[in-house]
């Protein structure tokens, strides 16, 4: 039978994750490798079950193949549990027709069941495409402390940048009076981070309503939250104080996995009070051969690295062979860079190969105009061919074919 | 498929003896091995991928941290709801142990109620990736009683080498010897039995007092039993002494043995540890080595296998060494031959050199 849980957690991790291009074409934003051995959901799940939350409901619509086999039984976070654990939770048919999730309030909407079952006091809402470590007990400490009817965690953000940001402006208490979706002119730099906790009676009762409005996009920050601000709700805001970064772009997830590589940045993923776990891939060692440079770089498992590695992380099983260069980039599993290649300020997807003499990317130094320069991208399974040229910014989602060398080479 | 009529057998205490202060507080299996593993994983693995899915294990002492590393025996694919890994632990005598009629004899409940046609038996002193469902193959279509696995080569230096004439995949000669001749075929703990047949020999023996497999079995009764050797010729190396452990880690800095030994069809599992990917900083120069999650890497590394978790200051010199979980090197350390036990700390500017044949042990928990 189903345990009584205090809290149940929803996860999320439908979103397509257009803003990763070619990184999310065949997996889930959640799916998406991240500081060289882990996914970006291992963070939200290793977060539930340090925090001591048994039960998740991972919400999956977009390309859902590879996350089911990632979460699998849910034992790499010890959420392979009996009468709780993670479970999987796609769109389904019933008696009175289907439905796609049509937003992040109708997802959880729709699996009111699943909730019901375990009978929660409070339901934590996550996404699956932020970085951060967070111990999500204490937010529901004070979500109780304050009586509240739903509490959002906030992080404070550079007063120029909040106009980025969905701000919410609160009361000396904490409590929120206004929201604020980027704003021109913000009123306050407490920044939303897509964390809520909901007292589950008022969730289900603001859901239901919500449900039955046709004119509502069915979305937690567009409808549900300005309707219960309105009524008169409580609803405080939670202060996190640490790392967090949304992941959501192809700058800002090579900026997070730079920010491992620095040590003044607060993001200790082998904290043993604190572990955030993976499923492993079962890799040998990783070997760096005897004419191999490594400096500033994380390397993962199964690695076989002969090159010239600077300020990188390189994932499992990772190429990179004798004379090629790898600097300021992002080799995810599987990836190699052969002979004599140069990859500079890229992200290469999952068991991308880059041939002999082939460049990659730019240094923003050697850009002519600044403007052209961005990080590359090669997208999963994507070969780039000896000695050809893969511009920085580039998107590159098919083969490129090999340069004739002209001249004596 | 599953191959579900062979019984795995493994011994994991066989051999303690020869390794000194690493087996103090441990068995031999659960010796740490190659950055990531224990010896144990190759057994299981070769084991598992050969489809075997039940196996039993007769350990006689320190078998806490082997019980700690295999857990339910998820990552080997062995927490198997029919079969799985089955703990046997034994109180005799190390020499009773080592001659393995009296572990037989504790374990032939188990066998009698095990259901597989045959048992595959082994100790944990040999590395490799050997396909045992090749081995297993040979033994059932050449009918013989039992197979005796074999490799060709300079014997272990050991006075109890069951050395082999074999003509034709059969044996003729079995004798118990040292490691006198260049070249010669020396059996490696590795044997295929049928199941009814192995208990069967291992109660009349018992029951004569005797309690040595291969001088009471397999010698004694050579001429009633037919007898198969079947050679190994994969990448081995044979655990025997300290400076064999040291030369066995170091044969995987060869990238030909590292393709024999890391099959991607044919691979070797380990317990997982949930460390970040190992971290290389400002100054570090690592040549030649292997290392594990976990690890961070600040000083210079040559021709070393540094485990998860083991961390190298700032201004340390490692040359063939073997740094072992949880070990500390701090800042300007300088080690030469030096083999670190879990969880060492070399304090700043200590120097400590080994040689090849004879490196320098330093046992778990020290703080030098």
């Amino acid at each position: 039978m189903y345990r009584k849980q205090e809290c149940v957690a929803m996860l999320l991790a439908g979103g397509q994750g257009s803003r990763l291009y070619a990184l999310t074409r065949n997996i889930a934003k959640p799916a998406v490798p991240y500081g060289g051995k882990y996914r970006i959901i291992d963070f939200p799940l290793s977060n539930c079950t340090n925090s001591g939350i048994d039960t998740v409901g991972v919400l999956t619509q977009y390309q859902p193949l590879e996350l089911n086999d990632y979460i699998g039984a849910g034992e790499p976070w010890d959420l392979d549990r009996t009468g709780a654990g993670v479970h999987v939770l796609p769109p389904y048919q019933r008696n009175a027709g289907a439905d796609w999730y049509k937003g992040t309030a109708n997802a959880i909407y729709q699996n009111i069941n699943f909730i019901e079952r375990y009978s929660p006091e409070y339901v934590l809402v996550l996404s699956g495409d932020h970085i951060y470590k967070m111990d999500y007990s204490k937010m529901i400490a004070e979500h109780k402390k304050n009586n509240a009817d739903c509490t959002i965690a906030v992080i404070e953000v550079e007063m120029s940048e909040a106009s980025r940001f969905g701000i919410l402006n609160t009361n000396p208490d904490g409590s929120i009076y206004e929201f604020d979706e980027k704003p021109a002119v913000p009123k306050s730099n407490l920044a939303s981070m897509g964390i809520y906790v909901f007292t589950w009676e008022k969730m289900r009762k603001y859901l239901t309503a919500d449900e039955a409005d046709p004119n509502s996009s069915n979305d937690f920050g567009k409808n549900v939250l300005p309707t219960m601000l309105a009524a008169g709700e409580r609803m405080f805001a939670y202060r996190f104080e640490g790392y967090w970064k949304d992941v959501g772009t192809i700058d800002s997830l090579w900026e997070s996995n730079m920010d491992l590589l620095d040590p003044h940045v607060p993001l200790d993923l082998d904290d043993p009070a604190w572990r955030i776990y993976a499923r492993s891939v079962g890799s040998p060692p990783h070997w760096v051969g005897p004419r191999a440079h490594v400096q500033n770089s994380m390397i993962s498992e199964g690695g076989v690295i002969e090159g010239d590695i600077d300020f990188s992380v390189l994932f499992s099983d990772v190429t990179v062979e004798e004379g090629a260069s790898v600097r300021d980039s992002i080799l995810m599993p599987g990836s190699v860079v052969k002979k004599g290649a140069r990859v500079q300020y890229s992200i290469l997807a999952e068991n991308a190969v880059v041939e002999e003499g082939a460049t990659v990317g730019a240094r923003p130094e050697d850009m002519e105009d600044k403007n052209d320069w961005g990080v590359a991208v090669v997208a999963a399974g994507i070969t780039v061919g000896a000695g050809a040229a893969v511009p920085a910014k580039a998107m590159q989602e098919s083969d490129v074919p090999a340069k004739e060398v002209s001249g004596n080479a | 498929m599953r191959n579900v009529n062979v019984l795995g057998l493994v011994f994991p205490n066989q051999h303690d003896a020869c390794l000194g202060g690493l087996t103090t507080h441990r068995s031999l299996g659960s010796v740490p091995f190659g950055a990531r593993y224990r010896l144990i994983d190759f057994v299981l693995s070769n084991m598992v991928n050969a489809g075997i899915s039940k196996v039993g294990l007769a350990t006689k002492s320190n078998y806490q941290s082997l019980m700690d590393h295999l857990g339910t025996g998820k990552p080997w694919d062995l927490d198997r709801k029919n079969g799985g890994l089955y703990f046997h632990p034994m109180h005799m005598s190390d020499a009773a142990y080592s001659g393995r009629i009296a572990p037989l004899s504790e374990m032939r409940l188990f066998l009698s109620r095990s259901q597989e046609d045959y048992v595959l038996m082994t100790d944990c002193d040999t590395v490799g990736n050997f396909d045992y469902a090749a081995l297993i193959d040979r033994h059932i279509e050449s009918g013989v009683d039992v197979t005796v696995a074999y490799r060709v080569g300079k014997p272990p230096r050991r006075q109890d080498n069951l050395l082999l004439t074999v003509d034709n995949d059969r044996l003729c000669d079995l004798c118990i010897g040292g490691d006198e001749a260049d070249s010669a075929a020396y059996g490696i703990g590795l044997y295929v039995i049928r199941r009814d047949l192995l208990l069967r020999l291992v109660e009349e023996a018992y029951s004569r007092n005797y309690g040595n497999f291969e001088r009471d079995i397999l010698q004694q009764r050579q001429q009633e039993l037919t007898l198969g050797g079947y050679e190994l010729t994969e990448y081995a190396a044979t655990v025997y002494s300290l400076a064999s452990y040291f030369e066995a880690n170091m044969a995987l800095l060869d990238p030909a043995v590292r393709r024999q030994v890391f099959l991607p069809d044919r691979r070797i599992y380990t317990k997982v540890r949930d460390c970040a990917p190992a971290q290389y900083g400002l100054h570090s120069t690592v040549s030649d080595s292997l290392v594990g999650d976990g690890a961070v890497i600040e000083g210079s590394v040559t021709r070393s296998i540094v485990f998860r978790d083991a961390v190298v200051g700032p201004g340390v010199t490692l040359t063939d060494c073997i740094i072992m979980q949880g070990s500390e090197i701090r800042a300007d350390a300088k080690l030469g031959y030096v083999i670190c036990d879990k969880n060492v700390q070399v304090c700043d500017a200590a120097s400590l050199q080994g040689v090849a044949h004879y490196p320098v042990y330093v046992k778990k928990d020290m703080k030098i």
